[in-house]
């Protein structure tokens, strides 16, 4: 008797490992998909991922239910460390922000983009110099040769330290020979609010956590840190649409700055289960919801999976390396 | 007077049959929500936010709204019942809340603290209703010292009303301050505090503190003091309402000033902590009852009640007019608001008039509906404690630990739950005051913060605290917070003095 169950338990045991063997072509959750957010709530990446379960749940995209969970200890290492430390694990993912890069870089906080499992690049930030719509600048170029004449008494409000805000930051300095005084907030609409309130005097807020007060008349965007104009054409304020916002390389800023709104899983995740979510997130692109809230926070909706993405992922890395290293913003050992 | 017409039409919307059916739903949930330590106002309304998205945006933000006012509501009882804050702003609840437990008049205290939530939010609601452009005006006018200078006044006036000794009340503060220090310095960028280990990256949470602290630290009291709840008597008596009604018109001086300190703490927005904190304080000098707070004086539930909920409330305005939360709840409430398609900002208050203004007609309504949900239940409340301590104190600590698990989803902060408690123990055996730690930890970072923000911008300079009218006069008022105890024994020996000449 005792025998027979000892053989029935080792031959489904058997099954269980063939059915995991075999290339599961379609893999699909079987339990609640834990959507980890290494910030806090009310930001940015906290928007775009709560935006997600929501068109998850009403479009009934997934069997199983999404469930959101902010970890942002540490400038975000809490949640890196957790998705990491969750080694085949793969109901859960995690959406990344810049802190991929800066946190480890300037914390050491021990993790790296190469611990984790790549899925999908599901847009890129804008990044815009803002100024309050009281000041006379007109264009990046009155702005920054005020600065210059200000002798470094000039702020730059911006989220976190040493963070992609001051990482453009310092770019600017390096780039134009002014110097400013960089004060961290906690988040992007405390610290556009603080430039309304003349607190500071610009930042390079994201286009979404600006766009109220640049419609109230408040603030003023002077360029993008991108390579090409925003190609968003609605008209927004004073007449002007976010395509009207020249490049800031045209303003003698030569920058390039976009963060990452991407998707990574846990360790050791297999082709079925990367590519089960790589479908989920191009429905989830196809949906109406999605596309408005593209054209309202005016992302860059470059889509990447696989190698490209791995690349870009890499390339990065290796560029904020080397600008937080210029910046002295390297964690010492 | 458009904006009376505009509430109107709000009213119209709100009291559709399906949003005040939504409402009850939502306060009743709140309720619940608000009971659980740990599972607070901002994790109820993220984990039911996605139910709302089928709905339209007005009926969605009146129910998640009134989760927000569940929970507030129900964030009092464990603070009255069982010692328990679970949310930070409950703290000062605990002080003279848990004590009228502990005498048999749970259902007083209860009563009271419903009653004056009601009063501070309705306040509140009524001045968004009439100076909503005004209040957004002011909020901008913040920067970091002028927010330094709000926590400041908020610490000195604890230090200074405290009938602690002095010396015992600043070493709790400072020990609070190092525990705030842990974790990411947000100035730096660099981690502190941390020792190499990967735990203690997150710092250490205000809610942990505080479950063990007064929740686990209590239990272990009534252990020793011979397994039970020195509040066994409470009655079952439905007219404790009224009677306690009878009597709160007597501290009307005390709620105007607590709706007034919560209002300005809210739009500042320092948020309904330091309100409540400081209104208690404040009602403790202020009243001739004063050397009773503490043992369980029903002001002492009124005054931090009230000023929490005029915060609470108000602080919705600036998220609405301007796009910063005031709390962790409102952020969530502002991700649903982006979600929605609404963009928080000066413009919403033209642009989704119906939105805006069923919003604060829903305020109005929900609060009532609020009231009557709880009080109907005081009685109920109050006869949890009738449950022997044998079965309710396990189920307090379970409920505990869940708490402290869900503030990360990490085991390890019941181990940090249970440390706290038995720090929580001492403390109280050696006459350490827990509340100015508690305030510490909670405050301490964000104050911290504003003060180093302050300084950069003024390149180490201190005049940066002295720079104009606003942030001058509440850094003098804080001085003199602080400093008062010493005025009043200058005062005292001085009039002697004249009466000889």
């Amino acid at each position: 008797m005792m025998k027979s169950i000892t053989k029935g338990v080792l031959g489904a045991a058997a099954v269980v490992c063939a059915a995991q063997l075999t290339p599961a072509q379609a893999w699909e959750p079987t339990r609640p998909v834990e959507f980890i957010i290494p910030a806090g709530p009310g930001g940015g990446a906290d928007i775009m991922a709560r935006t997600v379960q929501g068109i998850v749940t009403k479009h009934s995209l997934m069997k199983q239910p999404m469930v959101v969970i902010n970890k942002a200890g540490g400038a975000g290492g809490e949640g890196f460390l957790d998705v990491k430390n969750s080694r085949n694990n793969p109901h859960k993912i995690v959406i990344t922000l810049s802190n991929l890069f800066t946190t480890p870089l300037a914390t050491g906080i021990p993790f790296s983009w190469k611990d984790l499992t790549p899925v999908a690049m599901l847009a890129l930030d804008e990044f815009v110099l803002w100024v309050n719509a009281e000041k006379p600048y007109k264009t990046a170029k009155d702005y920054i040769e005020a600065a210059k004449k200000a002798n470094g008494t000039y702020k730059m409000g911006g989220t976190g330290s040493k963070q992609e805000d001051q990482i453009i930051t310092e770019a600017i300095q390096k780039q134009s020979g002014a110097k400013f005084i960089y004060i961290p907030q906690r988040g992007g609409g405390a610290v556009a609010v603080q430039l309304v309130g003349n607190h500071v005097d610009s930042t390079v807020n994201n286009p979404n956590e600006a766009v109220a007060h640049w419609r109230a008349g408040k603030l003023r965007p002077l360029c993008v840190f991108d390579a090409k104009p925003m190609p968003y054409k609605d008209v927004i304020a004073e007449g002007k649409s976010w395509g009207d916002i020249p490049v800031c390389k045209a303003q003698g800023l030569d920058i390039e700055y976009l963060m990452l709104r991407g998707i990574f899983m846990t360790p050791g995740a297999n082709k079925a289960q990367v590519d089960y979510y790589i479908g989920l997130f191009q429905k989830v692109r196809q949906t109406d919801e999605w596309k408005k809230l593209m054209a309202d926070g005016a992302f860059n909706q470059t889509f990447m999976t696989g190698p490209d993405y791995v690349k870009w992922v890499a390339t990065e890395e290796k560029r904020h390396h080397d600008l937080m290293k210029d910046a002295g913003f390297l964690a010492t050992k | 007077m458009e904006e009376l017409a505009n509430l109107m039409h709000g009213f119209s919307v709100a009291l559709q049959p399906f949003n005040i059916g939504v409402m009850f739903l939502g306060i009743v949930l709140g309720v619940l929500i608000g009971v659980l330590p740990g599972l607070g106002g901002a994790n109820g309304v993220a984990i039911l936010l996605p139910l709302t998205f089928t709905m339209s945006p007005t009926s969605a933000i009146i129910m998640l709204s009134c989760i927000y006012w569940g929970a507030l509501f129900g964030g009092a009882i464990t603070s009255i019942l069982f010692n328990i804050p679970g949310e930070p702003w409950s703290v000062a609840t605990t002080f003279d809340g848990h004590p009228m437990a502990q005498k048999g008049k749970a259902g007083e205290a209860l009563t009271a603290a419903f009653t004056s939530s009601f009063v501070g939010a309705l306040f509140a609601i009524v001045m968004i209703t009439l100076i909503a452009p005004l209040v957004a005006a002011f909020a901008l006018k913040f920067g970091p010292a002028e927010q330094f200078s709000v926590y400041f006044l908020a610490f000195c006036s604890f230090v200074g009303m405290s009938k602690e000794p002095p010396f015992k009340t600043i070493a709790a503060m400072f020990i609070g301050f190092a525990l705030a220090a842990v974790g990411l310095d947000s100035i730096t960028g660099q981690l502190r505090l941390t020792f190499g280990t990967e735990t203690l990256l997150t710092g250490f949470n205000f809610l942990i503190a505080v479950i063990g602290l007064f929740g686990i630290g209590e239990i272990l009291l009534s252990i020793e003091e011979g397994l039970k709840f020195r509040g066994g008597k409470a009655g079952m008596n439905p007219k404790v309402v009224l009677q306690t009604w009878a009597e709160l018109p007597r501290y009307w001086a005390t709620s105007l000033r607590s709706c007034i300190i919560g209002c300005w703490m809210g739009i500042s927005p320092a948020g309904a902590t330091p309100a409540s904190f400081m209104s208690y304080g404040i009602a403790r000098r202020a009243s001739k009852r004063g050397n009773n707070f503490g043992k369980g004086e029903i002001e002492g539930v009124v005054a931090p009640e009230t000023a929490a909920h005029a915060a609470g409330t108000s602080a919705l305005l600036p998220m609405l007019s301007l796009g910063v939360p005031g709390s962790p709840t409102a952020a969530v409430l502002l991700g649903g608001l982006l979600i929605w398609g609404l963009q928080p900002g000066p413009l919403l208050f033209v642009e989704q008039k119906e939105f805006v203004w069923g919003l604060i007609a829903s305020m109005y309504i929900s609060n009532v509906v609020g009231l009557i949900v709880v009080l109907t239940c005081v009685p109920l409340f109050a006869a949890i404690l009738r449950i022997p301590f044998s079965i309710i104190a396990p189920v307090i600590l379970v409920i505990c630990a869940i708490g402290a698990y869900t503030v990360h989803n990490s085991t390890f902060d019941i181990v940090l739950m249970l440390v706290f408690g038995i720090i929580g123990y001492v403390m109280k055996k050696c006459d350490y005051p827990l509340a100015p730690m508690v305030l510490a930890i909670v405050l301490g970072d964000k104050a911290e913060e504003n003060f180093r923000q302050s300084l950069l911008a003024s390149q180490g300079s201190l005049d940066i605290f002295w720079s104009n009218g606003l942030v001058g006069s509440i850094m003098a008022l804080g001085l003199i917070a602080l400093f008062w105890p010493i005025f009043n024994v200058l005062w005292a020996r001085m009039r002697p003095a004249r009466a000889a000449t």
